[in-house]
């Protein structure tokens, strides 16, 4: 029943958005690194002794001196070619680990996203049937606070809690130490899984949660909800008929939304808790001058979250049924 | 057990076996409004309390085979009288008098157990529809597993009667239009065996045809033995096909007439007010009243039209006039006979 037409339309606008939004962020960090004073080759080189004539050849194959016009086109070419380069701190194929790195990642955000998305949910409707009550204020204060912890800080004080006293989870180090990385068993793993998705998870909780709650109260308050009681329908019942079916397409619209959010924090959460996905390595590039790493980590997360939008555009313009009707009827 | 006997009922009625209503019943109102105040609780500027009255001292009864019109101007509170009656004011509302239904108090809780079951409202919008839910699940309202296949079969006779074609059962609210939405809402009230309907403003916007269509669903429900409450604002509507005719003004009913006597130059009409609406109408004088109606928070002592009125006395400003009993109708004024 849908309209072929507007499909190919649609396809047709994302895909131009994501090629301009690609060169753009290709362009702009490539200028950034190039203005800011990290030597490639001194990377390269680290603690290595070489010859002069050694590094003379470093120089030209990172095209020191070539200006930097004719270094971006050769790179960006590479890219459009697929090869992305070779990482200088890990000396392995970018792609590699990027790949490596992003998987990781996914099942960190993956896991926050989703226990995230189903507490904030169920608490916001919660608090939105009991609005006024103390379990709504209770709901209210406990999104309030986290709203307005720095994600570090929380990594911090669950590190602190959980690790350093309790001693339920590992402090850092993604492998155990004397374990090689392919004796890991999913339990060790998992555990050390645990505190940083809770850490990521629990500040998206506070968006979603708030966001639930107003959505509901305002169904709440529709016409429709107020002729629902008129023919005799009422609580719980009430709500999951016509509550949930309204704030349900939204609030996963909203979801979608924060995959830059969800990105950023995954930044700094892996960094706190040693974990070694995307943000690690794309903090251990930039301190470390990485460049070909850095570019490709960039390029890697701005599809991420064009993906996250993208996925809550399709939502709008193709599942939510009264929207898929206006269009059709102008 | 209680359900069986009560989708039994709704056979009959639908299957047009019309029970018969014996005088002695018809003489005793299905509703009986006595008094009725609503007022809204306002927080004007910081703590300063306000109340703000839009229904007053509002007295009416709705009788079994009856159709009772409400007719009154735009933001007069009609709406506000249905839901009053329904029980489904916002929290902010106040509302003192007493409602009778069948001979018993309607109390808050007497109100949530009838809805739906004895007492059903046609809504006036399009908007009282969830706008992510089938048609048929909405007609249908919240039933039991075990009754599902049971109500199906009422929802399908219903759109048989309506002329609703099959394929609006999967339809969502925005995919109808206007006379299919009044048909849907209708028959939403028709599927509960409701022996009260109010319907709140159900022809605005409808073609000629369409009008006198939904019209003659409300006489058949009459004609099945439902007391009706028809809310509007056009008087001609209302004449059409209603047996009473309540005129509301400014939050209260001014008088209730019989329909017959509306007619020549409103001789027979009690009230100033409903002769003046009377003729205003285009097919008589066409003569516009004076004036408009009071605003909500002008406080009023004495008869509400006082302003308006061409035949006021000295007495007309001091106390509301008494409900007077006249020729088979009642009248608040003071210069009824
Ligand atoms: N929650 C509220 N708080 C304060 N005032 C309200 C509230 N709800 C309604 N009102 C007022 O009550 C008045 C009557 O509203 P109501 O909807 O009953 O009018 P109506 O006669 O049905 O009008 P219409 O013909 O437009 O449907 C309105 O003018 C509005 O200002
Ligand atoms: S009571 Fe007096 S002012 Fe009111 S309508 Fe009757 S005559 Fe007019
Ligand atoms: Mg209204």
């Amino acid at each position: 029943m849908l309209n072929n037409g507007k499909i190919a339309g649609f396809i047709g606008k994302k895909t131009l958005r994501l090629v301009s939004l690609l060169i753009v962020v290709c362009f702009a960090s490539f200028m950034l690194i190039q203005s800011s004073p990290i030597d490639p080759v001194r990377a390269y080189i680290g603690e290595m002794p070489v010859t002069a004539e050694h590094k003379a050849k470093l120089e030209e194959y990172w095209g020191v001196n070539t200006p930097p016009q004719e270094k971006f086109l050769n790179w960006a070419g590479d890219i459009v070619k697929g090869d992305f380069g070779t990482s200088l701190i890990y000396r392995t194929p970018v792609i590699d680990v990027i790949k490596e790195r992003f998987t990781a990642s996914l099942v960190l955000m993956g896991v926050s996203w989703l226990f995230a998305g189903i507490l904030g949910f169920v608490l916001g409707i919660v608090a939105g049937m009991k609005q006024g009550t103390w379990v709504d204020k209770a709901i209210k204060t406990y999104c309030y606070a986290l709203a307005a912890a720095p994600t570090f800080w929380l990594a911090l004080v669950l590190l602190m809690v959980f690790s350093v006293y309790l001693g339920w989870f590992p402090i850092g180090l993604s492998v155990p130490i004397g374990v090689t990385a392919d004796n890991v068993t999913f339990f060790d793993w998992f555990k050390r899984l645990i505190l940083p998705a809770l850490t990521l998870s629990l500040l998206d909780v506070a968006k979603i949660t708030m966001f639930t709650r107003e959505k509901l109260i305002e169904v709440l308050s529709s016409d429709y909800v107020l002729f629902a009681k008129a023919r005799g329908e009422k609580g719980l019942d009430l709500v999951l008929r016509h509550g949930i079916r309204n704030v349900a397409l939204p609030a996963i619209t909203l979801q979608f939304l924060g995959f830059s959010e969800l990105f950023g924090g995954t930044v700094l959460v892996e960094q706190v808790f040693s974990y070694p996905g995307i943000g690690q390595a794309a903090v251990a590039a930039g301190l470390r001058s990485d460049v070909p790493l850095l570019l490709g980590i960039v390029i890697f997360s701005t599809l991420f979250v064009f993906f996250g939008n993208l996925i809550a555009d399709i939502i709008y313009e193709f599942v939510d049924p009264r929207i898929r009707q206006q269009e059709a009827s102008i | 057990m209680g359900y069986k006997a009560e989708i039994k009922t709704k056979k009959e009625l639908i299957t047009g076996l019309s029970t018969i209503i014996g005088e002695k019943e018809k003489a005793k109102a299905l509703l009986k409004v006595e008094d009725l105040s609503l007022s809204f609780i306002q927080y004007a500027s910081g703590l300063r309390q306000t109340e703000l009255k839009v229904i007053s001292n509002l007295s009416l009864q709705a009788y079994k085979g009856e159709i009772l019109a409400v007719v009154g101007s735009s933001g007069s509170g009609k709406s506000l009288l249905a839901h009053a009656i329904l029980g489904i004011l916002p929290s902010n509302a106040k509302l003192d008098g007493k409602i009778e239904y069948n001979g018993e108090e309607l109390t808050q809780e007497k109100k949530e157990e009838m809805r739906g079951k004895e007492i059903a409202l046609i809504p006036q919008a399009i908007t009282y529809l969830d706008p992510l839910m089938k048609i048929s699940d909405q007609v249908m309202g919240c039933v039991e597993k075990k009754d599902e296949g049971l109500m199906k079969k009422f929802q399908r006779e219903i759109f048989q009667r309506y002329n609703l074609k099959p394929e609006v059962e999967r339809m969502l609210p925005h995919e109808l239009s206007g006379g299919m939405a009044r048909r849907v809402l209708v028959s939403t009230a028709v599927i509960s065996s409701s022996k009260l309907v109010i319907a709140d403003e159900p022809t605005p916007g409808l073609d000629e045809k369409t009008l006198n269509e939904t019209l003659s669903y409300f006489k058949d429900m009459a004609d099945k033995g439902c007391a009706v409450i028809l809310i509007t604002h056009d008087i001609e509507a209302a004449l059409k096909i209603s047996h009473k005719i309540a005129v509301f003004y400014a939050g209260t009913i001014l008088e209730i007439a019989n329909v017959e006597d509306f007619k020549n130059n409103g001789e027979n009409l009690r009230h100033p007010y409903t002769r003046a609406l009377w003729n205003a109408l285009p097919q008589n004088k066409f003569q516009a009243i004076k004036g408009h109606q009071p605003i909500q928070d002008e406080v009023i002592d004495g008869c509400i039209f006082y302003e308006r009125c061409s035949k006021k006395k000295a007495l007309c400003s001091q106390g509301i006039p008494q409900l007077k009993k006249i020729n088979g109708g009642v009248v608040r004024c003071n210069n009824a006979s």
